[in-house]
């Protein structure tokens, strides 16, 4: 019996697994696709390995917080420091392991709020139409209409210096793109048959929204949601520079890159040599850019697979 | 529909738009406290406190007061910027064209590069010349712009020495060579006062702030201008040009390229909201005298009527651009003016 219903399911789910096969042949013979989910991967297995990679003090609370010696700036490879160290002699190689959770707890969460909120309100405007449609466009527009990192600017400016809060200052920002594509793809969606036949079954409206037309019109949003996880943490870490955000001697990169600014031009002494400290600023900098540009490159790759019109 | 009539149009639609920022605008101040604070200094007595209250009329209920602040931006009264030690309104007059010229320059060489390289990457589709423009798009738009610029200071001041990491113009050599700040766009300032050597100086100057923030933007552009130039590449009309023995040189410059340029103004428009932003990080680490400075320096102070008055601004500024963009598209492409 449950053997039966299981090849009833299989057979059900036949073009849908020959799809998305389709899709991972596709997805392997584009090199730039395979290079940026290599370097999402990596990315995901430093934040999970951080205690295995940097082991923090047990003294210490806190782990997001960089263990420093209170020393000048080291150069990498000197005392132990792979990467050296920077302000106050923050360990630079801690600050990029740690610092890898904080971005993906920070993409992770604003890219799933944001699209949830955004799927909702662009659903109901797109579904429902008339005065409810045009007063969330309207709400919208208000929103797009101040570029992005000076509204999350202005946001996180009203509230306490804090990670969490650059987070909600992204979410502001950041959901009403989505309600904009939510609505368009709900808009032709909806006018497709098998809607219509949902609705002549006497399906409720808000089933019909959420089990029929919502999930069908994820794909382009997908692609979105994957270059914006790389994205948002660019903009959160240009907010933790301007001096949101997290205190100084936290593991986020952008903070890094702020706490090293001020040596960057300068001079600092190691074993009786005067040397600039490009260390300090280099290495964070290159870990926000090698971020982004994996969810980026893995975009890009998405996109060319799953818009049909660009597959062949 | 007419030009006029597009153009009127699109105006009026802009009202309810800003009214909108205004209203969003008001409702973070409320929330970021007591917004008399910014009013009252630590020696004032209980009835002088009671005064400022009764003078911005931060006693009477909200939706009275965001009225005030509403006919007080009308009357030019945008409070007191702690930041600048001015009003709001003359503290954005003076910065204003510091940041103008950046952005001016910014977008003219990001349109330039960008469509130029958008072009030759189409033209030649999956050469090495495609493979690198793409993955130089895409690393444009992965950088952190504050990172680019202390790495472009690194290299062309700290090790090279070949241009100025900060400033507008070199302090020392003004007072030599002095000039007459007119319009306080120091390229035309210069020029106008026929100063040659603070000429050369202020656009060295320029060189590295206005690569930083036109790096990203050279990014998207390129990559609008490639995949617009590739759809219009396979129309039939190219195919003609090409049928009736145009030289390549033509085809692309005069049939191909300027039907693809249609699609990439709307992006320059865009990405204007993107050089704003930029700004604020690029003229923060290049000391460079404008809004965005002013801004982040409100932002250290807490000083909420500089940073809610930056951000109106701002906001005016890319609405503006936005509807001078699409008015140049409806002129450009005349299938958009039916609509």
């Amino acid at each position: 019996m449950v053997k039966r219903r299981l090849g009833v399911i299989k057979k059900a789910m036949a073009p849908r697994l020959r799809e998305w096969r389709y899709s991972l042949f596709l997805f392997r013979k584009s090199m730039l696709a395979m290079v940026g989910l290599a370097i999402v991967l990596t990315m995901v297995f430093i934040a999970i390995l951080a205690p295995v990679l940097a082991p923090p003090d047990p003294l210490q609370s806190d782990p997001m917080i960089i263990p420093k010696d209170f020393h000048q700036p080291k150069p990498p490879g000197a005392d132990g420091h792979l990467l050296g160290t920077g302000k106050l002699g923050a360990d630079i190689y801690y600050g990029i392991v740690w610092g890898s959770r904080t971005s993906i707890y920070i993409s992770v969460f604003v890219v799933l709020v944001a699209t949830i909120i955004g799927i909702v309100l662009g659903s109901v405007a797109g579904y429902y139409g008339g005065a409810i449609d045009e007063l969330l466009m309207r709400i919208t527009d208000i929103f797009l209409s101040i570029p992005g990192l000076i509204l999350a600017m202005a946001v996180a400016a009203v509230l306490a210096r804090s990670l969490e809060n650059i987070m909600l200052a992204l979410i502001v920002v950041w959901w009403p793109p989505y309600a904009r594509i939510a609505r368009g793809q709900v808009l032709s969606i909806k006018e497709n048959t098998y809607v219509e036949a949902a609705r002549a079954v006497g399906a409720k409206r808000s089933r019909i929204l959420f089990r029929h037309i919502v999930p069908n019109s994820l794909s382009p949003m997908i692609v979105n949601a994957t270059m914006d996880f790389g994205v948002v943490v660019l903009v959160a870490a240009g907010l933790s520079y301007i001096g949101f955000g997290p205190p100084s001697g936290y593991a986020e990169w952008g903070r890094m890159v702020s706490d090293g600014q001020q040596w960057f031009l300068g001079t600092t002494m190691y074993n009786g040599q005067f040397m600039n400290p490009w260390w300090m600023v280099t290495f964070p900098g290159l870990m926000i850019f090698l971020f982004v540009m994996g969810f980026n490159l893995l975009g890009d790759g998405l996109r060319d697979i799953m818009d049909p019109r660009l597959r062949r | 529909m007419k030009m006029g009539t597009f153009i009127i149009r699109r105006l009026l639609l802009l009202i309810p738009v800003l009214l909108g920022v205004s209203i969003l605008v008001f409702s973070l101040t409320r929330i970021g406290g007591d917004p008399a604070a910014a009013y009252i200094r630590e020696n004032m007595t209980e009835p002088q406190i009671a005064a400022i209250y009764e003078k911005y009329h931060f006693n009477e209920a909200e939706h009275i007061q965001y009225w005030y602040w509403l006919t007080g931006i009308f009357q030019g009264d945008w409070g007191w910027s702690k930041a600048a030690h001015s009003p709001v309104t003359t503290a954005i007059t003076e910065y204003f064209p510091a940041t103008f010229e950046l952005t001016l320059i910014s977008i003219i060489i990001a349109v330039f590069v960008g469509i130029g390289l958008g072009t030759i990457s189409a033209v030649k589709k999956d050469k090495p010349v495609d493979q690198a423009t793409r993955v130089m798009a895409l690393s444009g738009v992965s950088l952190p712009i504050f990172w680019l610029a202390l790495i472009l200071q690194y290299i062309f001041f700290l090790q090279l020495n070949w241009l100025p990491a900060i400033n507008r113009y070199d302090t020392i050599l003004y007072v030599n060579h002095p000039f007459t700040k007119y319009t306080g766009f120091y390229l035309i300032d210069t020029l106008l006062s026929g100063n040659s050597t603070m000429f050369v100086d202020v656009v060295k100057h320029l060189i590295l702030p206005s690569l930083t923030l036109s790096f990203g933007t050279i990014a998207i552009i390129t990559r609008i201008m490639r995949s617009s130039m590739l759809e219009v590449l396979g129309q039939e009309y190219v195919k003609t040009a090409r049928s009736k023995g145009l030289p390549e040189k033509v085809v692309i410059r005069k049939h191909a390229r300027r039907n693809a340029l249609i699609p990439t103004t709307t992006v320059v428009g865009l990405s204007f909201g993107g050089l704003l932003g930029g700004a604020v990080l690029t003229e923060s680490i290049f000391s460079w005298p404008g809004l965005g400075r002013w801004s982040t320096s409100a932002i250290l102070t807490n000083d909420s009527a500089s940073i809610l008055g930056f951000v109106l601004i701002v906001a005016i500024i890319y609405v503006i651009a936005n509807l001078v963009v699409d008015i140049l598209y409806a002129y450009l492409d005349p299938r958009v003016r039916l609509g």
